[in-house]
């Protein structure tokens, strides 16, 4: 059968030979040798289906399902195959995909590479073993033990496990110190991810809530918050009088910047457009009012709270429209910190001198007045109680508070008319007077109306006194011997200086001879040059002058107007063509009279120096103070200068210094296993990594 | 009368360190910490310029530069102070009795009370034949060698009074001089410069220097500066035998010379009052002051390069502050100063006609009062020198040389790598090479000895315009502030230039900050010691007084 067959191949062959062009029908038979070009699909027609292949399989028992459901998949779908990239594309693709991954094989060397540019001191070849003395166990580590003597002694020491060559703790105790339970690590791990997950809860939240653009829902948001913190700090009063104080004095820091600033003063921009509504819209005045409102409640001054009866009459005191405080009354510069204290203990005062002056029995003509204030005030409280007063009720206050300004003003002036003290000195024992001085040293603040009389009375009279001391104070303290410029040196001051006589303990003998032929020769040679000043002053002025640059001239004569022998140039020409050029700094020895410092550049050491900066440097100071100590022996001990001289690079002689090794430096690090598969793909040995390392 | 030792030595208390090593299984603990701690005082002995703060946007680079220079400079320092225990020695000094002034004990009497080795430091060489001694000791101050006026020179190991040599040179001999070693010495004769070695043999004769009045050697460079009495100050490289510079001062003859030890430059005292100062790279002086309405007739200069003494015709003496080129103060002395010397640790002697006088606190700003210790030769007093390392004064006069003990004038520690007293010729020998490789050029010589570790600042703007001529713009400029782009039409052209204007000239403020708060201060210090004056008449007991 199979001879047949070859036999009949070499012949279709040779037909073929014969009659290139004519299609070959062929048979498809089983047979071990198949030709593809004896392939055709004759029998069926045209075309092959793919159904008609994959018909049998269905049939057949052996496939599995799977593929059975796949091949199903395939010949309901109807898609044909996208071409395949051209050999460009797919060559970029890879290049990029090849890129990709080499950088991140290298980059994993990038942090050794900086770390060893940065090194102060290299040691080639990388990774010796250090050359010290080493422990015990490290020399006896390949050592194996082979008497029994020997044995028997190295069973002792590793079974009691003692420490062998002096450590504070044997290695059981240390081990027993780093390590912690696995049941505790758990445990501890759990709280750590439980509190990342709420802390990343909480900051989602609050990320959500502050995204949130509705005022309203901030408004309310805010309001529900200081009612709670209202809440807190009413029981921090009691619990907690330390806590509470502090927290008292933030919102007095509140207060402050809520009255420093401009907010909620209907000032700004939407204000203004609110105040042009306001005449035709209701709605937009009674926003302006509910401004002015928060500005009141937020400057409101925070009221300690205590159980004195005195409280009430202190709330009621309180308010004074704010132009009482706006002269800002004199600062002593003496003693500022009075003025804390002062603050602090005023309201109390204040508290004293209302009492007393509603229980007294004089009847003037401030009292009066005075109790006028009083039924005012009620009345504007009670205005103030419904919260969202009318336009006439906004005119009524308007109206009351310029009548309290008028009234305020003639109180003022019966005041000043009056100019004296007897009201205070009616009302007041010795003692609290005493006491009254002692603390109105500082600055006061008027809160009330019963201060100002204080202030009227104390103050002022200080306020006149006070500024004249510390300025004087001031000026002795600052004030140096104002220096003269002069250019004539004072005798007084350049050499006869305060000379003093100094005793001797022997008298000098009486001159020899020779030594007064010395003398006269001296003399002579002292008196050559008569006036020793004035020529030394002649002298500086000759430098000085050398060192101005000289003003270029450029006027031509004759050149616009007439020319000729005595004619000067016109003031509009010498000052347009006579350049100055800018002066030279000032000389050194510009305030030093008898002096004469040259102003020459030595250029001899010029050539020495360094006129350029070096890399990281920014400026000369930089650079300079980083060679400001010197590195040699002569200066430093032995060992700071072999610290401040040690090579860059070293190398041990002899000794190969091999390619570093990637395991060297990762073994520290690799505890995962993606790191080690990474390891496994990485080349075992980068030799270009050396040049890197070395550059110095 | 009390003589405290030349050197006493300390006597330091170290550290118990004697612990009870009884630790088997309880952890020790170290009762001491670190570092044993360093006294401020010490570290700030140490101390080279400010430290360099790091610059608020710095980059990575530059921040590690710094921190690295910082680190090292401060263990430099730490390490100097922690060393400085190493110098144990303490200056002697001389006290006297209740109502006994130290200037009345005769030299007699100090050499009676100190130890046998120091009482022979005082002692007279009378050599009144060819006299008046000019004298000068060596560095180390074994070697003393003295010229007199009529040409008598000598070499003498003064402590063992051993003559190394003695010659005349039969001519007028105007000033000795050491050079850097013992073996040499420089003798300015009455027309030309010699140089001997210490066996007495002519080594050269400098024809170059003439008429030469007064030399001084600079050790660290190797020059021997010379002024003659035509006017010029010239300058001799011994290490190579070059002249390295000859400067005609136009200031007549040069007869009053010093040197200024901390940056080498040469202090010329002239007939018409004044000081100048000279460096060999300039031309005309470095600095000329007006320190007196007669002649100059001396000068010194203290070690540190801080203070100049100076005494003139006018019998003033005056103390300047040489960095201020300011006069601290001036005291008269009937009979006027001839010769001025500094110590080591700050005594000025003075020649008053034959008396010596010896002043103690002298610089600074205390003026001068009585003198510490006086001591009356015979004869006019030529020279005065102070030996280093050791509390002696070296008198020159007309009746010979005389060595006079000032406790206290001696610097007790020496460097013996710089200057060994006890060096052996092998040691000498070594130092020279070593001396020679470190040899200070000449051109680096100048009024601040520090030039040379800064930036060359002319050349340095010079090159730096350059390049932003090449480049078209200023790399070393901080680059403009660009305000981040905001949404919500914040990044209008208005909003923009307001945010511009907030971050402008931010660095001229913060230095008219800081100018501002250093003046506060100030003014707060003044006036809380004014506060301290006021309350300092007040007592917290003064309540109780009736």
């Amino acid at each position: 059968m199979q001879n047949e067959n070859l036999v009949q191949i070499s012949f279709f062959n040779q037909l073929m030979l014969v009659h290139p062009r004519k299609k070959q029908n062929e048979r498809s038979e089983a047979s071990v040798q198949v030709s593809e070009y004896f392939v055709n699909a004759e029998g069926t027609g045209d075309k092959v289906n793919l159904s008609d292949l994959l018909g049998t399989v269905e049939k057949t028992s052996g496939a599995s399902n799977k593929t059975k459901k796949q091949l199903r998949n395939l010949q309901s779908s109807k898609e044909t195959l996208e071409l395949p990239l051209n050999k460009q594309q797919t060559e970029k693709i890879q290049r990029g995909i090849a890129y990709e991954k080499t950088t991140a094989e290298v980059s994993c060397w990038k942090n050794i590479i900086l770390q060893n540019q940065k090194a102060e001191q290299m040691v080639f070849p990388l990774n010796q073993e250090s050359s010290g003395p080493k422990r015990v166990e490290q020399v006896v580590a390949g050592w194996k033990v082979q008497t029994p003597l020997e044995q028997e002694i190295f069973r002792l020491l590793h079974g009691s496990r003692q420490p062998v060559n002096d450590p504070v703790l044997t290695p059981v105790e240390e081990q027993s110190l780093k390590a912690m339970s696995l049941e505790e690590a758990k445990i501890r791990r759990a709280e750590l991810q439980k509190a990342r997950a709420l802390q990343s809860y909480y900051e989602a939240k609050a990320k959500r809530e502050k995204k949130i653009k509705s005022k309203k829902y901030h408004k309310v948001q805010n309001k529900a918050k200081r009612k709670d913190f209202l809440k807190q700090f009413d029981e921090m009063v009691k619990t907690n009088p330390e806590g509470a104080l502090e927290e008292l004095k933030k919102m007095e820091l509140s207060r402050m910047e809520e009255r420093m600033s401009l907010k909620h003063q209907n000032s700004g921009k939407w204000a203004k457009s609110k105040a042009i509504m306001a005449k035709y819209d209701d709605s937009a005045r009674k926003a302006m009012q509910e401004q002015l409102q928060m500005n009141k409640d937020l400057t409101q001054k925070m009221v300690v709270p205590s159980d004195d009866e005195h409280e009430s009459i202190e709330e009621g005191l309180e308010t004074v429209p704010d132009f009482v405080n706006d002269p800002e009354t004199v600062i002593d510069p003496v003693n500022p910190w009075m003025r804390g204290q002062l603050t602090h203990e005023e309201p109390e005062v204040s508290c004293v001198t209302a009492e007393e002056v509603q229980t007294a029995e004089e009847e003037n003509e401030e009292e009066e007045i005075i109790g006028e204030f009083e039924r005012k005030r009620k009345l504007r409280q009670a205005d103030e109680e419904d919260l969202i007063p009318t336009e006439e009720e906004r005119k009524k206050i308007q109206e009351d508070v310029s009548e309290f300004n008028t009234l305020f003003r003639l109180m003022r002036s019966e005041k000043t008319r009056e100019g004296s003290n007897q009201t205070r000195g009616g009302l007041n024992t010795a003692g609290e007077e005493d006491e009254e001085g002692l603390l109105s040293e500082g600055q006061i603040r008027v809160r009330s109306i019963e201060d100002l009389e204080v202030l009227d009375e104390v103050v002022e009279p200080r306020a006149i006194e006070e500024p004249s001391a510390p300025q004087t104070a001031a000026a002795e303290a600052t004030s140096e011997p104002p220096h003269k410029k002069k250019r004539e040196i004072n005798l007084k001051e350049v050499l006869t200086k305060e000379a003093k006589a100094v005793r001797l303990p022997f008298l000098p003998t009486v001159v020899d001879e020779e030594e007064r032929d010395e003398q006269i020769s001296i003399i002579k040679e002292a008196f050559a040059g008569d006036d020793v000043i004035s020529d030394f002053i002649k002298d500086k002025s000759r430098q000085e002058a050398a060192g101005r640059p000289a003003v270029v001239d450029l006027t031509l004569p004759g050149w616009g107007e007439w020319g000729g022998v005595g004619l000067k140039p016109p003031r509009w020409k010498r000052k347009r063509f006579r350049i100055k050029t800018a002066p030279p700094p000032p000389r050194q020895d510009q305030k030093l009279p008898d002096v004469i410092i040259s102003e020459k550049r030595t250029a001899s050491v010029a050539s020495h120096q360094v006129s350029q900066l070096p890399f990281p440097f920014q400026n000369t100071a930089q650079f300079e103070s980083s060679i400001r100590t010197p590195i040699g022996s002569t200066w430093n001990t032995q060992t700071v200068v072999k610290n401040m001289t040690k090579p860059k690079v070293v190398t041990k002689l002899g000794a190969i210094i091999e390619p570093m090794v990637k395991e060297d430096f990762i073994k520290s690090k690799t505890t995962s296993a993606g790191d080690l598969v990474f390891l496994s793909n990485c080349p075992e040995k980068i030799n270009f990594i050396i040049f890197f390392c070395c550059k110095p | 009368m009390l003589v405290f030792g030349f050197w006493t030595t300390k006597i330091c208390n170290t550290r118990s360190t004697q612990q009870n090593r009884n630790v088997l299984f309880c952890l020790k603990k170290d009762p001491f910490p670190g570092e044993a701690p360093i006294p401020q005082k010490q570290l700030q002995k140490f101390q080279r310029g400010k430290k360099c703060k790091v610059p608020a946007g710095a980059r990575e680079r530059l921040k590690e530069a710094i921190a690295i220079s910082e680190a090292m400079s401060e263990h430099a320092q730490k390490q100097a102070a922690r060393y400085d225990l190493l110098l144990p020695e303490d200056a002697g000094f001389l006290e006297g009795d209740e109502d006994e002034d130290t200037n009345t004990i005769s030299q007699a009497d100090i050499a009676d009370a100190v130890d046998i080795t120091s009482g022979s430091k005082y002692f007279n060489l009378h050599l009144s034949q060819f006299g008046p001694y000019r004298l000068d000791y060596s560095r180390t101050g074994r070697n003393l060698l003295v010229g007199g006026k009529k040409g008598h020179v000598a070499c003498i190991d003064w402590q063992t009074k051993d003559l190394k040599c003695e010659m005349n040179v039969m001519e007028t001999v105007n000033d000795v001089k050491w050079l850097h070693t013992e073996a040499m010495f420089a003798v300015a004769q009455k027309r030309w410069l010699y140089i001997y070695d210490s066996k007495g043999v002519e080594l050269h004769c400098v024809k170059k220097f003439n008429d030469v009045l007064r030399m001084q050697f600079l050790p660290y460079h190797f020059l021997l500066a010379t002024a003659s009495a035509t006017g010029f100050l010239q300058y001799l490289d011994v290490s190579i035998g070059k002249e390295v510079a000859a400067i005609c001062t136009k200031m007549g003859r040069l007869d009053v010379m010093a040197q200024n030890p901390h940056n080498a430059v040469i202090h010329l005292g002239h007939p018409n009052g004044t000081v100048s100062l000279w460096s060999p790279n300039q031309k005309e002086s470095l600095v000329k002051m007006l320190c007196h309405r007669g002649a100059v007739r001396s000068l010194a200069v203290d070690k540190t390069g801080t203070y100049m003494v100076t005494s003139g015709l006018d019998r003033k003496l005056k103390v300047y502050d040489i960095r201020a080129f300011k006069p601290l103060h001036s005291c008269f002395l009937p009979a006027g100063a001839s010769c001025l010397s500094l110590s080591q640790r700050g005594l000025l002697s003075a020649a008053t006609g034959e008396i010596v006088q010896v002043y103690q606190n002298v610089l600074g700003s205390n003026p001068v009062s009585k003198p510490y210790m006086a001591h009356r030769l015979r004869g006019q007093i030529w020279g005065l020198a102070y030996c280093p390392f050791e509390d002696v004064l070296g008198i020159g006069h007309g009746e010979g040389f005389t060595s006079m003990i000032v406790p206290g004038a001696g610097e007790p520690n020496f460097d013996a790598l710089d200057t060994n007293p006890y060096r052996s010729h092998k040691q000498r020998q070594e130092w020279e090479v070593k001396a020679l490789l470190e040899k200070v050029q000449p051109e680096l010589i100048g009024l601040d000895p520090g030039q040379l570790s800064k930036v060359d600042q002319a050349s340095f703007e010079q090159r730096h315009k350059e390049q932003i001529e090449a480049l078209g713009f200023d790399p070393l400029a901080k680059d403009k502030f660009k305000p981040k782009t905001k949404k919500k039409g914040r990044s209008s052209a208005g909003a923009i230039e307001k945010r511009k204007r907030k971050v402008a000239h931010e660095d001229q403020r913060d230095e008219i900050r800081q100018s501002v708060q250093e003046r506060t201060e100030r003014e707060k210090e003044l006036k809380e010691k004014s506060n301290e004056k006021k309350l300092g008449n007040k007592s917290t007991l003064d309540r109780f007084r009736k």
